[in-house]
């Protein structure tokens, strides 16, 4: 007995703030992975992709009352409002499809700037509140700690979620047809499928994921003024680091951001406004021919 | 005897297929020397190795004496071995003065790269007797973009020439040229310095003959023969390798 | 001929332009003379990631990093070690160099779309560190009451707003000259083979990476320059001016000036910032959405100046046979014209 207490003690401090930095990793990963899906098949440049997250956020902060319906609800409008917005910006994008990736940049960051602004329009610039089901709103014990029970079940769905992106991924004719895509583009488009098309289906899905994290993890990354843009960012360390090739790799990536941004400052305070930054530098450092070939084509 | 480029024993071998095997290949200061080959017998392989894009699993490659293995293409430029491709690649937005003189700049002013002063007769003085030699003056202002097919394969033979190269490396520099545009390119080859070598592979056996000094032959990998051109045209060997294989 | 009309035309707006820019606080208000003073420290910024993005085909959404580096640099030496506006400069242009020289080994080997994901992480991350690192920038609240500056020893310290701008102007003006001077040297000829094909620069012996790091750096140096101006022109600095819509508008304003040209740079960088202070002033709730719906329209109206085929941009491996370069502006840093 005194053993195991010894042991909890010498972890206490860490283990709440890495738990936390699963459920952030694991939020990050299925935001991150609409914005993969996006550049690795599409070679979209999505700098609206933060916006499709606060769709999600908005949603949820506009129907939860605290009861599941209204969960259930607003995970369906959510979904369905980023996916809508998603193949919206296909649209947009169609005329300057076969341009620069610098013009699509320009293009989906005045999307994201319109829409944005008419967020805030509709919800004021305060960051809302977001009602969780009553059941979640307390805390659990985990190994002797209070930690909030909401956090936990949302780690289970999204492990659920990822869970299912891969088997989707893996195991289905549409996910073998993204893996090929991301080795090699111009196959995609010798399968005589129509570039329109794809561009729409990507970017409907990159909403949908997008718009399930941020209905779902609204409580961790909420809605707001700054959420778009602090999605779209860890979003692109994210691609930066985890890279096209795996779900592996991203959600390695996604993961290790998450335990950053929550265990690296407990552990590191003094540190913690470099600390993702000095990660991506290492990163990319030691990748640095890596990402040379790898990225060739792109 | 060891001579300007020294290639030796170089294989290369995609996983069970050897695109060389063993090879021996050796040109001299100002030869001209013709490599030949059916399809498929390793011959762009080879130029690759030698140019620097292809590393080989087995093999040395000496310039001038010197090991020349860890140098990729940018390197082996500055130690003086140019490759002119198929396709001809110019910088597009640059005139064909400027192209001249960036292809010149890593052997010929090696220093004094930021000064500004005198550009304009820096750039004459360059590339002028350059793009005459090759009937460019005329268009010495236009970006290279707007040049027809033929006078960008004239302008990359004078970004070749401009860093003053001890060996040209060219890759079937005849393809896709009409009858005129051949002779024209015949004259322009016979018209190189003596003091440039040239490793020519082409598939055109009378253009072989016309220009080149010695000739090599590959086949799956291997040399065949190594000779005069006429040694070549009459060896029965290499007749029978083209009679074979798809020529 | 026409390139030489052209030509001349340019340089008959050019000189035009900067004699209104001198003229401009005897005719303008303070507010306004202050407002203009800001516009030229961003269109220098502007310049800067023309360098980049037009000349050495290395789009970039991330020279706000060397730049708030520069005004960083520029506060706290101008508040705690010397008022004199030459030193804040050098002191400010070396630190977005060596910003951008730590940055380096991160883009250089990459291309396109990669370094656009990149410089804008790398951007972005900056803003979050300098609104952390309370002790040093102050955070979120900024870093204000930097002293007012002396140009030079012996010169009296710069107290109106007229002053401060006119030595806005010096500064950028000298800068953007020494750009177009850079441009001319053989370096920038480098560079623009190499946007054009890199393939093919490499093949006839040149170093790449280097001339591309020197190239990042020398943007870095001007964009610190730039952050020094901010600090004169502003009096006051906080993350909210180094965030990511302020390269996203720089970009476009370079888009628009024509991407390649130092001039066009300029004129795009202090358009497209004008618009936005006008638009902020007249909508103050929806200006974000004028704004955003004129990036888009910007994208559609402007094909060949947004489109333009760079063979590092392109998704097209091969060279295109004929570039459109009929309709490209001229640019402002060609050798032999």
């Amino acid at each position: 007995m005194t053993a195991v207490a010894v042991g909890t003690n010498r972890i206490d401090p860490y283990l709440i703030p890495a738990l936390d930095g699963v459920a952030y990793g694991l939020l990050v990963f299925v935001a991150a992975s609409g914005l993969v899906l996006c550049f690795g098949v599409a070679n979209i440049l999505n700098l609206a992709h933060g916006l499709l997250y606060a769709i999600g956020g908005y949603t949820a902060a506009a129907l939860l009352d605290g009861g599941w319906a209204s969960l259930a609800l607003a995970l369906a409008v959510g979904v369905l409002a980023a996916a809508a917005a998603g193949v919206l910006l296909a649209g947009l994008l169609t005329p300057v499809a076969t341009g620069s990736h610098l013009s699509q940049a320009l293009l989906t960051f005045g999307v994201a700037l319109a829409g944005g602004s008419l967020l805030v329009a509709g919800f004021g610039p305060d960051d809302p509140q977001v009602q969780v089901p009553a059941t979640l709103e307390g805390s659990v014990m985990v190994a002797g700690h209070r930690y909030a029970a909401y956090r936990l079940v949302f780690i289970v769905v999204a492990a659920v979620l990822a869970a299912a992106l891969y088997l989707v991924v893996r195991r289905t004719r549409a996910g073998m047809l993204v893996r090929a895509a991301v080795d090699d583009p111009e196959m995609v488009a010798c399968l005589g499928v129509s570039p329109a098309r794809i561009r729409a289906g990507v970017l409907a899905a990159a909403g949908a994921l997008a718009g399930a994290a941020g209905v779902l993890g609204a409580p961790i990354i909420g809605p707001g003024t700054d959420t778009a843009d602090t999605v779209l960012l860890l979003s692109l360390v994210v691609v930066v680091l985890g890279g096209l090739g795996s779900m592996a790799g991203t959600l390695l990536a996604a993961l290790a951001i998450g335990e950053i941004q929550t265990l690296g400052v407990a552990l590191l305070p003094a540190a913690a406004p470099f600390l993702l930054f000095a990660a991506m530098a290492a990163v990319l450092a030691a990748r640095a021919r890596g990402l040379a070939v790898r990225w060739r084509t792109a | 005897m060891t001579g300007l480029l020294d290639a030796q024993e170089v294989s290369v071998r995609y996983g069970s297929l050897a695109a060389l095997d063993g090879v021996d290949l050796c040109v001299h200061d100002g030869q001209r020397h013709a490599l030949i080959g059916p399809n498929g017998a390793g011959k762009s392989t080879l130029l690759d190795v030698l140019g620097g894009s292809t590393r080989p699993q087995r093999g040395t490659v000496r310039f001038a004496g010197r090991d020349i293995g860890r140098l990729g293409p940018a390197g082996r430029a500055r130690r003086g071995i140019n490759r002119i491709h198929q396709r001809p690649a110019v910088f597009a937005t640059l005139t064909a003065a400027e192209n001249v003189v960036v292809a010149a700049l890593p052997r010929v002013i090696p220093r004094r790269r930021w000064w500004p002063a005198g550009r304009r007769r820096a750039a004459q003085q360059l590339a002028g007797p350059l793009l005459e030699q090759m009937g460019l003056t005329a268009v010495a202002a236009v970006p290279a973009g707007h040049l027809a097919h033929g006078q960008r394969r004239q302008l990359e033979i004078a970004m070749a020439l401009a860093g003053r190269p001890r060996l040209l490396l060219l890759d079937e520099p005849a393809a896709g040229l009409s009858a005129v545009e051949v002779g024209r390119l015949v004259e322009l080859l016979q018209a190189l310095p003596r003091a440039v070598a040239v490793l020519l592979v082409e598939h055109r056996l009378d253009l072989v003959y016309a220009l080149s000094d010695t000739v090599t032959v590959l086949r799956d990998g291997r040399t065949l023969a190594a000779g005069t051109p006429d040694e070549i045209r009459t060896s029965p060997l290499v007749r029978q390798a083209y009679a074979d294989g798809v020529a | 001929m026409s390139g030489e009309v052209i030509r001349r035309a340019r340089g008959a707006v050019a000189a035009l332009v900067l004699v209104g820019l001198v003229v401009a606080p005897w005719v303008v208000d303070d507010y306004t003379t202050a407002l203009l003073a800001r516009t030229l420290a961003l269109a220098l910024v502007g310049v800067s990631v023309a360098l980049l993005t037009g000349v050495a085909g290395m789009p970039t959404l991330g020279q706000t990093a060397p730049y708030a580096a520069g005004a960083y640099a520029c506060a706290v030496v101008g508040s705690r070690v010397s008022d004199v506006g030459v030193v804040q400069l050098v002191v400010a242009a070396g630190a977005g160099a060596l910003l951008a020289a730590l940055i380096v080994p991160l883009v250089v080997h990459a291309r396109g779309v990669i370094v656009l994901m990149i410089t804008l992480a790398i951007g972005e991350l900056v803003v979050v560190v300098l609104g952390r690192w309370r002790s040093v920038t102050g955070g979120t609240d900024g870093l204000a009451g930097v002293p007012a500056v002396r140009p030079f020893w012996g010169l009296p310290a710069l107290a109106s707003d007229q002053g401060r701008y006119l030595y806005a102007l010096v500064v950028v003006a000298t800068l953007v000259g020494a750009v177009l001077v850079l441009l001319r040297t053989r370096a920038g000829l480098v560079l623009r083979a190499g946007r054009d094909d890199e393939t093919r620069l490499r093949a006839s012996g040149h170093r790449v990476a280097v001339h591309l790091s020197g190239a990042h750096i020398a943007a870095g140096a001007i964009a610190g320059a730039a952050g020094s101006v901010l600090v004169v022109a502003q009096q006051y600095i906080s993350p909210a001016d180094f965030g990511f819509d302020t390269s996203a508008l720089l970009l476009l304003g370079v888009v628009i000036g024509g991407t390649a040209s130092v001039g066009g740079a300029l004129v795009g960088a202090a358009l497209v910032i004008a618009v936005r202070d006008w638009l902020f002033g007249v909508l103050p709730g929806h200006a974000p959405l004028v704004l955003g719906a004129l990036f888009v329209a910007t994208v559609y109206l402007l094909p060949t100046g947004v489109n333009r085929a760079r063979s590092r941009l392109s998704e097209a491996a091969a060279p295109q046979p004929d570039p459109p370069a009929a309709q490209e502006r001229a640019t402002v840093g060609e050798v032999g014209r």
